[in-house]
């Protein structure tokens, strides 16, 4: 039986302050133990041979030198990994991903690792494997990839959703389409139309600790795998599969996760170490460099948007029409599709159409990213419309209120939406300060507007009555940002305690039912929801207790601010039990009291969020620094208001790093150039302003405090707000992210030339 | 080759063997077991294995481990006074300057060597004496709230 | 039983004769798989693989207790990935 979930209007004890982080003084003293802290008695030194070719077969690998090497304790290629995938095309790309088999795809492929005594062997002993490889032509630009002649990656790759299936393979691996209404005829109605083709380049999430496990797998087939992942009961249901263990035999312990944003959501060197533990039959420790971070795991797609949009002279969009090609690296993924479906879900649109291309090139395969692929949609749009209301002299804040999707507006992606909150944020960002506070010379403003869906999914938390009338409440879900503060605070509300009585930790796979990762902005949304239905069976068992304790029906108990109370005239003279003494009898009125729940949490409803944006750009140089930046976003209900705030400004970081700065360059080699932080640059403290955040609290009716994701969405309009904000400073319409300096320049100094062409 | 290198960590005298091609912060990870400090890119671009030596802030993920003889070397570990956190650690925690945590240690000490040297810093000033640092969680904006909560309490504000 | 025009996305299409609406009557998202793969056995694999159903404009996944109300509208999409 699903719980009833509907939002209630209570009011807030817990919810709703700011307490210090169960986590805080671990992180602050360096006791906190990350994914490379790990460490196990008698553990050996994985590492992996990385292809330094984007595009390869492999005729051979011989290993024979690398085994032979002292200290070398298990030597592992793909036929290590048999394919025991059966069929499953999704289960097979992430197979030949861990670990190639018949070809390289991408520069960093890897293709055989080692475990060994100590790092220096296994450094030496990769050396001593050699790799075959007959070099095949290769294609990393997304638009080069399409283009007639180009490498296809694979030769059964027709493109799916078309009909009829075509006859030649391509490296469009699929096709979708959305939208609505009749676009010829909306355009028919405009009285200007925009046509453009925007860009953005490829970026990784860039947590800071790069991946780290330590694999230990036993003869009789049990194993234990330690490592920082956003979701350890995926990590176990992939790594069980691949290497056909049974899943309850695989016992996946997550550590404190430093940093994930999407790119922590996958299995990558995971199987490997598991692989090369098995062979040698000693715990294997494996942690990836910073260079095979970003070459082998991790980045979103680089991108290719050709986008119009109509309008009248009164700013009504008539019709809106794109094409988004998205890189996927090797294998197929949903990321234009995503990009399809996000790309007008802010606007009442009678007239849409969006078309999304899953390319194939040889860059590692894209993982998601913060709101996948919503921002450079995003940038596509917002970029439009901002240059619309231009043309047409009107104010774009107004134009975007004219045209927000409410209750009622079919989306651009389908359904017809319920009550949503992009209207709110609007209007919050017309009287907000930022709006009209002056501006600086060389300076200029510009807004823009982002949408997420958000989901729940599987979920599940036990909730434990220690002895001494604490609470201890196990989550499933990881926490990557402040998730046990908060829930610590739904157990306290519900259960009518001080925070301080709750600790909340993270279970690890075996200790708990399953859950879904942390990811699509839903860890406190699940398992808030998850806490608030044990906290509530564990309140009926309390009642029952505290009935059992006193003699009379437990329908005469009931639970308010953390006691039973008795009552009914019979009754009302007994003083209230706490919880303290419940627990401290328990033993004796049944044993040991808990409240556990098993949910597929639903209803997260979609998230808007509209951002203000100050530059200034430096004419001589093209350097654009962000001197004002504020965000407005609905959280339903802001459990924890601090750490809110955290993941508005994480976002809006991480899009003003994806908007001036950060890309993935490739050489004509098909190699990746700038591999480490030094020449992919993320920003640095001095690179940024303070980000002010406006929290709007609009209840979630599907939860039972209202709650919303809030993760993701302050990702999504930095990209655009930036684009916008420099052209409001020089008139130059930038269409390329990242808008770095030498991008910029270019765009000022073909600006002026034009000019002067016309003077 | 393996050597003897006799240092002094968080006010302890500690010896520890070391091959001549290992960092300072192989040493205190693997050797010493001090793993406060971490390694985010081992190329000095982070900032997540800074640590104190000889009272200058440095990446530990380009110093030998060899380099530490003789010398003092402050880590995360030594920040607090037993029991009692020192007032960064504190702030930081109160102002929810970190997320997720894996940075939090070598701001700590970037911050620390910030303050000996300026009591009094602007939040320019702040900004980049901490730009050796990478945090991807924050956006920087309550670190820099909790450096200046800090550097206020320190002059006694 | 409740009579629903459920809209496919585009995935879907090719399953059901290129039609983007078909007419199901289901009470809950049990009943309107097993009638979706009775009529369209194309469908099969990617409703077991996992999809999205929007109700109202709200998605949900495909837990087959969710109840589809008289009246509502119900939208077929892909699972959405998050980071």
């Amino acid at each position: 039986m699903s719980a009833d979930t509907r939002y209630t209007g209570q009011e807030f004890k817990s919810v709703g302050t700011r307490p210090l982080r169960p986590d805080g003084i671990d992180k602050v003293t360096g006791r906190a133990r990350f994914g490379a802290d790990i460490n196990l008695p008698g553990q050996l030194v994985g590492r992996i041979l990385r292809s330094p070719h984007a595009h390869a077969a492999i005729r051979s690998i011989d290993t024979s030198k690398a085994e032979a090497l002292p200290g070398v304790k298990a030597v592992i290629t793909s036929a290590d990994l048999p394919d025991l995938t059966d069929g499953n095309r999704e289960m097979f790309d992430i197979l030949d991903n861990c670990m190639a088999r018949t070809h390289a795809y991408y520069d960093g492929h890897a293709v055989a690792a080692v475990a060994a005594v100590d790092a220096h062997t296994a450094r030496q002993a990769l050396k001593l494997i050699k790799v075959d490889y007959e070099v095949l032509p290769h294609v990393t630009d997304v638009d080069a990839a399409i283009a007639k002649g180009a490498p296809v990656l694979h030769k059964d790759c027709f493109t799916r959703g078309v009909e009829p299936k075509p006859r030649k393979a391509s490296n469009i691996a699929y096709r979708s389409e959305f939208g609505h209404g009749d676009v010829d005829a909306g355009f028919a109605k405009a009285d200007v139309i925009i046509e453009r083709t925007f860009r953005t380049e490829q970026t990784h999430q860039g947590y800071i600790e790069p991946h780290a496990c330590v694999a230990s797998i036993s003869p009789d087939g049990t194993g234990e795998l330690w490592l920082c992942t956003q979701g350890h009961f995926v990590v176990r249901q992939h790594c069980a599969e691949l290497l056909g263990l049974d899943v309850s035999k695989l016992r996946v312990t997550p550590t404190e996760i430093g940093g994930g944003f999407g790119g922590k959501t996958h299995v990558w060197a995971e199987p490997v170490a598991l692989a090369l533990s098995r062979k040698a039959n000693r715990p294997v420790k494996l942690v990836m460099s910073r260079d095979e971070v970003f070459r082998a795991s991790g980045p979103t797609s680089a991108t290719s948007i050709d986008i119009r949009i109509g309008v009248t002279k009164k700013g009504r969009i008539t019709a809106g029409d794109a094409t988004l090609r998205y890189s996927s690296g090797p294998y197929l993924g949903m990321w234009a599709e995503l990009g399809a479906m996000t790309s007008f879900a802010c606007y009442d649109m009678k007239n849409v159409r969006t078309v999304g291309l899953e390319i194939l090139v040889n860059r590692p395969k894209t993982t998601a990213y913060r709101a996948p692929s919503a921002p450079m949609a995003a940038f596509a749009v917002e970029s439009m419309i901002d240059e619309l209301a231009g043309r047409i002299g009107m104010d774009p804040l107004e134009m975007r209120i004219l045209n927000a999707a409410k209750k009622g507006t079919r989306s651009s992606y389908g359904p017809v939406y319920g009550p949503i909150g992009i209207g709110p944020t609007l209007e919050a960002a017309r009287e907000h300060p930022h709006m009209s506070a002056p501006l600086g010379k060389n300076q200029g403003r510009g807004m823009a507007c982002g949408f997420w869906f958000n989901f729940g999914g599987q979920t599940c938390t036990d909730l434990n009555i220690t002895p001494d009338g604490s609470v201890t409440l196990t989550v499933g879900t990881i926490d990557v940002g402040g998730a046990r503060a908060s829930l610590a605070l739904v157990a306290a509300e519900e259960l009518g305690i001080p925070y301080d009585q709750v600790r909340a930790v993270v279970g690890d796979t075996s200790s708990l039912g399953y859950n879904d990762m942390t990811d699509g902005s839903r860890g406190t949304f699940s398992s808030s929801m998850a806490t608030i239905m044990s906290a509530r069976n564990a309140i009926t068992i309390l009642r029952q207790r505290a009935a059992r304790m006193w003699d009379i029906p437990v329908a005469k108990v009931i639970w308010e601010a953390g006691c039973a109370k008795a009552v009914g005239k019979k009754y009302d003279n007994l003083a209230p039990l706490t919880l303290a003494e419940i627990a401290a009898a328990a033993p004796k009125t049944g044993g040991p009291i808990a409240g556990h729940n098993e949910l597929v949490a639903d209803g997260a409803g979609v998230s808007f969020a509209t951002h203000i944006c100050d530059v200034e750009v430096d004419p001589e140089t093209g350097r654009t620094q962000v001197v004002r930046y504020t965000v407005i976003q609905d959280a339903g209900k802001a459990v924890h208001p601090t750490y809110v705030e955290g993941q508005y400004q994480g976002g809006a970081a991480q899009g003003i790093g994806w908007a001036l700065n950060e890309e993935y360059i490739y050489g004509e080699d098909g190699r990746l150039q700038n591999a480490g932080f030094l020449d992919y640059r993320i920003p640095v403290c001095s690179d940024l302003p303070m980000i002010d955040t406006q929290i709007l609290e609009i209840p979630n009716p599907n939860h039972p405090y209202g709650i919303r994701g809030v993760g993701e969405t302050s990702i999504v309009p930095p990209l655009a707000a930036i684009g916008n904000a420099v052209s409001n400073a020089f008139g130059v319409r930038m269409t390329h992210v990242p808008m770095s300096a030498p991008r910029i320049l270019k765009a000022l100094e073909e600006a002026a030339r034009d000019a002067s062409e016309v003077a | 080759m393996t050597q003897l290198v006799n240092t002094n960590i968080n006010g302890d005298a500690v010896g520890f063997n070391c091959e001549t091609d290992e960092t300072l912060l192989d040493v205190l990870r693997n050797r010493v077991g001090l793993t406060g400090a971490k390694e985010g890119c081992g190329t000095g671009d982070c900032g997540a294995c800074s640590v104190i030596l000889d009272g200058t802030l440095v990446c530990a993920c380009l110093v030998l481990g060899m380099e530490a003889e003789g010398r003092k070397v402050e880590t995360v570990e030594g920040l607090s006074d037993g029991a009692e956190l020192h007032p960064l650690q504190s702030k930081f925690i109160e102002h929810a300057a970190l997320q997720c945590g894996i940075c939090t240690p070598g701001f700590l000490m970037a911050a620390k060597a910030l303050l000996k040297n300026n009591p009094d810093p602007t939040e320019e000033e702040i900004r980049y004496a901490l730009a050796g640092n990478l945090c991807r969680c924050t956006g920087y904006d309550k670190i820099v709230r909790a450096v200046q909560a800090t550097a206020a309490e320190l002059r006694g504000g | 039983m409740a009579r629903h025009d459920v809209k496919l996305w585009s995935a879907l299409r090719p399953h059901a004769q290129g039609m983007d609406t078909v007419s199901i009557e289901a009470n809950t998202i049990r009943e309107l798989f097993t009638r979706l793969e009775a009529s369209y056995p194309g469908m099969a694999p990617l409703i077991t693989q996992g999809i999205a159903v929007s109700v109202n404009g709200t998605l949900y996944r495909d837990s087959w207790d969710t109840k589809l109300p008289d009246g509502a509208e119900v939208f077929l999409l892909p699972r959405i990935q998050g980071g």
